[in-house]
């Protein structure tokens, strides 16, 4: 009996043969049917298409989606070059292995200034919720998924996140499409508030 | 120099010569059969050593050479030793009685490329390397490993019954031929295709390349060895250049069965139309060398309860079958 759900389909199996007779008319049906060859076909017809799947890795990468959550970037602000983080410290409350800290202070303008920002990778678990939550699109994560070091610290420091500010004069800092940002159609989904009519 | 220093010095570069090529045979067909599967499952294999991987052979060797050899503390010390060598020497030693090429002549000398012509050569070459189960049984036995001990009891009982297969199969073409000496069983098939011994002898081919894989040990019925069950069989404990020399007996054993197969199921080393002897022979145990990793990339293995059953209730009573009306076949 074989009912369909859907687009899946039943296999049908044979029942089971339980004389010694019907078991003894199996096996010699299934040694003369030539099922054993087709399986040497198929690889054999593998090998002569030559159809290789194999990426060498340290020479070949594959591509990985803009969602990917690699290792955090902390973003400038594309025409001041200034931070974009205000230190608000929303990432670090968040933070559910507890791996954020942020130092902030009040600078010369009595603007609210980061002094470290400090990310221990070899705890977090990159859950994307410090970039989910961030209001200023500010930490983000990174397609950068090769991070070995020699030294434990290289995981945890700011200027390692931090787009270099040449960097972005060069005009190299992608805006980010990944995981916790806006999407590109963002705008038109949101519903105006009345405030704007 | 009298004939009898001829001869001995002839057999002596015989030896080194058979010893050396198929040493090194060995070593490359590791490098074919990973390449092989790795074609076969849309894999590159190995690729970083050398031009295509070439120089993987020379890393593996130099690797196993000077890996650390460790003997248990609870194993059984002369044994254990022993183990390897048995296996490795006796693989070696069945190659005595094969004829790998017909004769050539090199200054006016005629070489017979075969270490010794015994007239009792299939069962000489069959004997010994049925002898070479013991070098399983002493690892499995002197590992003090309980993997180790199951994969040489394993391999015992899949020898063993296999061994029966294998040798009532080769009665059947056996008693066409009339002799046991491999050379004679080349000649009997002179004369072309039609001539081989496989047309007279179907079931007894099947039979014989079947036991071949089991005795061994290739893949449909390589549970001695089978990783999910019993780790690495009775090798577990063996490191360095004895586990090499288990593996060098494995080989050899693989190219001394394509070998007796070519010959005597598929007209040897006689010429095959423009093709002369020698090559044909060669390029007929290449195929089935082939076929061996050809197999292991398609089939599954057997369950070690299957494998009996193959063995007692389906191809001894075939091979007997197939011995008795051959017989009826002679005498009618």
């Amino acid at each position: 009996m074989s009912k369909n759900i859907g687009s899946y389909k039943d296999i049908h199996i044979e029942e089971y043969p339980t004389s010694p007779l019907a078991r003894f008319a199996r096996v010699v049906k299934r040694t003369l049917r030539i099922e054993l060859f087709i399986g040497l076909w198929i690889v054999f017809k593998e090998m002569v298409k030559f159809d290789i799947h194999t990426v060498q890795y340290p020479k070949e990468k594959l591509p990985i989606g803009p969602r990917y959550r690699a290792v955090h970037e902390l973003l400038r602000l594309l025409e001041s070059g200034n931070e974009r983080c205000i230190g608000c410290g929303l990432c670090e409350k968040i933070c559910i292995s507890k791996c954020i800290r942020m130092d902030t202070f009040q600078d010369e303008n009595s603007r609210k200034a980061i002094g470290e920002y400090s990310i221990n990778l070899g705890r977090c678990i990159f859950c994307g919720y410090c970039a989910d939550v961030c209001p200023e699109l500010a930490i983000v994560h990174g397609p950068r998924y090769e991070n070995a070091s020699e030294q434990r610290a290289h995981f945890a420091i700011k200027d390692d996140m931090l787009t270099p500010i040449d960097f972005l004069k060069a005009g190299r800092q992608k805006e980010f499409e990944g995981f916790g940002a806006i999407s590109t159609d963002a705008d038109s989904k949101i519903k105006q508030t009345p405030l704007a009519y | 120099m009298d004939n009898t220093t001829i001869l001995i010095i002839e057999t002596l570069i015989k030896v080194l010569v058979v010893v050396l090529v198929f040493s090194a045979l060995g070593g490359f067909t590791t490098y074919v059969e990973r390449k092989v599967l790795a074609f076969m499952q849309r894999r590159l294999g190995p690729m970083h050593v050398g031009p295509y991987g070439l120089l993987q052979i020379a890393a593996d060797g130099i690797k196993m050479i000077t890996k650390e050899d460790i003997i248990p503390t609870g194993a059984l010390r002369p044994t254990f030793i022993l183990a390897p060598v048995i296996t490795a020497a006796t693989a070696f030693i069945a190659m005595a009685a094969v004829p790998f090429l017909p004769e050539f002549t090199i200054a006016g000398h005629t070489v017979r490329p075969i270490i010794s012509d015994v007239n009792i050569g299939v069962l000489f070459v069959m004997s010994v390397m049925a002898t070479g189960m013991y070098g399983p049984l002493f690892a499995g036995v002197s590992s003090r490993n309980k993997w180790a001990l199951l994969g040489g009891a394993r391999t015992m009982i899949q020898m063993l019954s296999f061994e029966v297969v294998s040798g009532f199969a080769l009665l059947a073409p056996l008693m066409l031929v009339g002799s046991l000496s491999l050379i004679d069983i080349n000649n009997y098939q002179a004369g072309g295709i039609s001539h081989w011994l496989i047309w007279y002898q179907p079931v007894a081919f099947v039979l014989f390349a079947i036991a071949g894989y089991a005795e061994t040990n290739r893949t449909p019925f390589d549970l001695l060895e089978h990783e999910a069950e019993v780790v690495s069989g009775y090798a577990t404990e063996y490191s360095g250049i004895k586990w090499g020399l288990f593996f060098i007996g494995e080989y050899a054993n693989m190219f001394t069965i394509a070998f007796l197969i070519s010959i005597i199921f598929f007209g040897g080393f006689n010429p095959l139309g423009f093709i002369p002897g020698g090559i044909a022979v060669i390029l007929k145990a290449s195929f089935f060398i082939f076929l061996f990793l050809w197999v292991r990339a398609a089939w599954p293995h057997v369950r070690p309860d299957q494998l009996m059953w193959l063995c007692w209730k389906v191809l001894m009573p075939l091979a007997v079958i197939n011995i008795v009306v051959t017989g009826f076949a002679i005498l009618g």
